[in-house]
């Protein structure tokens, strides 16, 4: 789960990380009543997304008095921004973060996260911050300064030396700074957050050290643990066709082909997608009903693949494990006769049950088209739908 | 010979008494394999599918010298119920179990550093030596003992993989699934490390899928290791768009990372055979295996 950066923020605060002040405002009303709290005249004016590169797409302003806030806020709000981490289509702008302006010295980049490959908390310090940190990583890797530390009671010293030395901190500013990395640390592990990202992290003209920017993603298999992380979920930035998807237990992605797929199992359903496209065409989606496939869910399915307009054609893939293919082609059958079927389905069974399964979906009087393998279903759904 | 499991693996099964455990137990009871109790606090003493139920994995290992256990356990109590059984010096650990926090998992990591055990998943289908042993929730009628040895980051993947090495003949020594979430026990390098030096498995099929380096790290090992057997290998989620988690936990493309392109480059590298497609996996093998 992702929040946005004023939620980040306000969490880093409550850890004791520096963080300027701001306020967030979800209409223009509420500029002056919040905009007293905070100090100095000049300000900086940053678009709610869940989305980075939104300078570049004009979702960040410096705002030199109230008028101009006033002004750009308009602008702003309700605007739909296209940046590179966000669809074609964009994302509508519903919140903006007013903070307190700060003059920058130096850009840097620092992160927190979990290490999959050393099972260990590792945090990322680069000189070069305020950019994308991905072509840093692939122009000049020797910058990324990468230290591990084992999940314990604390951090210790050393290692917030060895993640704070890249920066070459003052003794005032490195106060601050270990203050920063104790509460990344803390809200990595109490929090359940598996990337804290802090891009940029500045030094001031003040000699001030700052997070200027904040991004947080938490683990979702421990959100049932993490009540007040879960509150901050913001379902505007999430596809409405995956929100429905988890209220069944199905794991759902869009795409942007014209085949829709469901698929036991994520490896699979992935193989299936990978397939498609080796036939030449593209997948809808992807769609892992996961282990058991009862009518409510299997219909769920349904829908949510014909509520996507592009889709011309539905192949459903299912090798039976703990699944009975028997009872996954009652659902198939139940859920088809239900949610009109306009468009052609292939179905491929196999694992536990196949020939029962094939003989509900042959007796049933649908149109379906059934595959005896992967490779049989591929070809099948393609041509079916040229 | 097989690898980690065989007939004379004894089992015990943790989460024992409920739905999932006692589906899965007796499936593996009806397979062969030696299930010899299970585990479910506060109901010890109790007898379960004819099985005796303990409160502790330390009193089921003391009672029947257990010397493997498969988790059913929900992901809220998993991470304990694994750590219980490193404590109570299980050789063989086999955690079911889908949606365990990755923070726990790390406890989990560090506990296993310092024991014997050896930890396969979470969030996989499990371990099975054909005919002998089957430990997880894999259909076993689809197995045949053989001599391919195969290793995967996926479930029902694993299950077409078997299939087409059953249909072809050639059947299976051992398959292991390592599981789809990002912190985990046993890895691909684990597994062929044991499959390389298994004397019946004469080829070894390597399944993986986008999200983190594990193939990279496999490709690496391959390369340097002095015993080569044949190996094919297929990479799911060449059409998966980054930034999107794809079911498993694990499977991410971030931060310009873990894209399938990149494995399958390198497992080509170290003289892994790509099939491009998921339903040839069997095909290329015995095709590599006749050239």
């Amino acid at each position: 789960m992702n929040i946005h950066e004023y939620q980040a923020k306000e969490i880093l605060k409550k850890y004791g990380a520096p963080v300027s002040n701001g306020v967030v405002i979800n209409s223009l009303s509420e500029i002056k009543s919040k905009i007293n709290s905070l100090k100095g005249q000049t300000f900086v004016l940053k678009a709610q997304i869940h989305a980075g590169g939104r300078g570049k797409a004009g979702g960040v302003k410096l705002i030199k008095n109230l008028k101009e806030l006033n002004a750009e806020a308009k602008t702003m709000l309700g605007k739909t921004l296209v940046t590179h981490q966000t669809t074609k289509e964009g994302k509508k702008v519903e919140k903006l973060y007013i903070e307190e302006a700060s003059e920058i010295l130096k850009e840097y980049y620092l992160s927190c996260l979990v290490d999959r490959a050393t099972s260990k908390i590792a945090f990322i310090s680069c000189t070069q911050g305020g950019v994308d940190i991905e072509n840093v990583a692939a122009k000049n890797p020797e910058k990324i300064i990468t230290t591990r530390t084992n999940l314990n009671n604390g951090i210790d010293e050393a290692t917030i030396e060895k993640v704070l030395k890249p920066f070459n901190l003052n003794s005032e500013q490195k106060k601050d700074g270990k203050k920063l990395i104790n509460a990344l640390y803390k809200v990595l592990i109490e929090k359940d957050a598996s990337l804290i990202e802090i891009n940029p992290l500045i030094i001031t003209k003040n000699q001030k050290i700052l997070c200027l920017d904040a991004k947080m993603n938490f683990d979702d298999n421990a959100l049932y643990r993490q009540p007040e992380i879960l509150k901050l979920r913001d379902f505007n930035e999430e596809e409405p066709a995956e929100i429905e998807a988890s209220k069944y237990d199905l794991a759902y992605i869009k795409l942007s082909g014209s085949i829709g797929c469901m698929v036991n199992g994520a490896g699979l359903a992935m193989a299936t997608m990978d397939i498609i496209k080796l036939y030449g065409q593209e997948p809808a989606n992807f769609l892992d009903v996961g282990g058991g496939a009862s009518k409510e869910k299997v219909s769920a399915a349904f829908k949510l693949i014909l509520s996507d307009k592009n889709v011309k054609g539905i192949l459903i893939n299912i090798f039976g494990g703990i699944m009975r293919c028997d009872v996954l082609a009652q659902g198939v059958v139940d859920a088809a006769k239900e949610t009109k079927i306009n468009v052609p389905l292939v179905v491929r069974l196999a694992g536990t049950n196949f020939k029962e399964g094939k003989l509900i979906l042959d007796k049933s009087g649908l149109d379906i088209l059934s595959a005896e393998d992967l490779n049989d279903a591929a070809k099948k759904i393609v041509k079916a739908i040229k | 010979m097989s690898i980690l499991v065989n007939k004379n693996t004894k089992v015990i099964c943790q989460g024992f008494t409920g739905t999932h455990g006692t589906f899965h137990s007796e499936q593996s009871l009806k397979y062969g394999t030696k299930l010899v109790g299970g585990v479910t606090p506060k109901k010890g003493g109790q007898k379960h599918l004819g099985l005796p139920v303990f409160n502790s994995v330390s009193d089921a290992k003391e009672a029947t010298s257990a010397d493997a256990t498969m988790i059913y356990v929900p992901p809220k109590f998993a991470a304990d119920a694994i750590i219980e059984a490193i404590d109570s010096q299980i050789t063989l650990i086999v955690c079911i179990t889908e949606g365990i926090p990755i923070i726990d998992m790390l406890k989990v990591k560090s506990a296993l550093k310092k024991s014997k055990s050896r930890l396969i998943g979470p969030n996989c289908p499990g371990i099975i030596t054909p005919e002998e042993c089957k430990i997880g929730i894999m259909p076993g009628n689809i197995h045949k003992k053989g001599s391919v040895g195969i290793v995967s980051r996926s479930g029902t993947l694993t299950y077409e993989a078997v299939a087409q090495t059953s249909a072809n003949g050639m059947g299976q020594s051992t398959c292991i699934g390592i599981g789809g979430d990002p912190v985990n026990g046993t890895n691909f390098i684990d597994c062929l490390e044991l499959f390389l030096k298994d004397e019946e498995t004469k080829s070894i099929v390597m399944i993986g899928e986008i999200g983190g380096t594990a193939e990279e790290e496999a490709s690496e090992f391959i390369k340097k290791s002095k015993i080569k057997k044949p190996m094919v290998g297929f990479v799911a989620g060449l059409t998966a768009p980054p930034g999107k988690r794809m079911g498993h936990a694990g499977a991410i493309i971030s931060g310009g990372k873990g894209g399938a392109n990149d494995k399958i480059e390198l497992m080509k590298s170290a003289g892994i055979t790509i099939s491009k497609s998921p339903a040839d996996i069997g095909k290329t093998l015995s095709e590599k295996l006749k050239a």
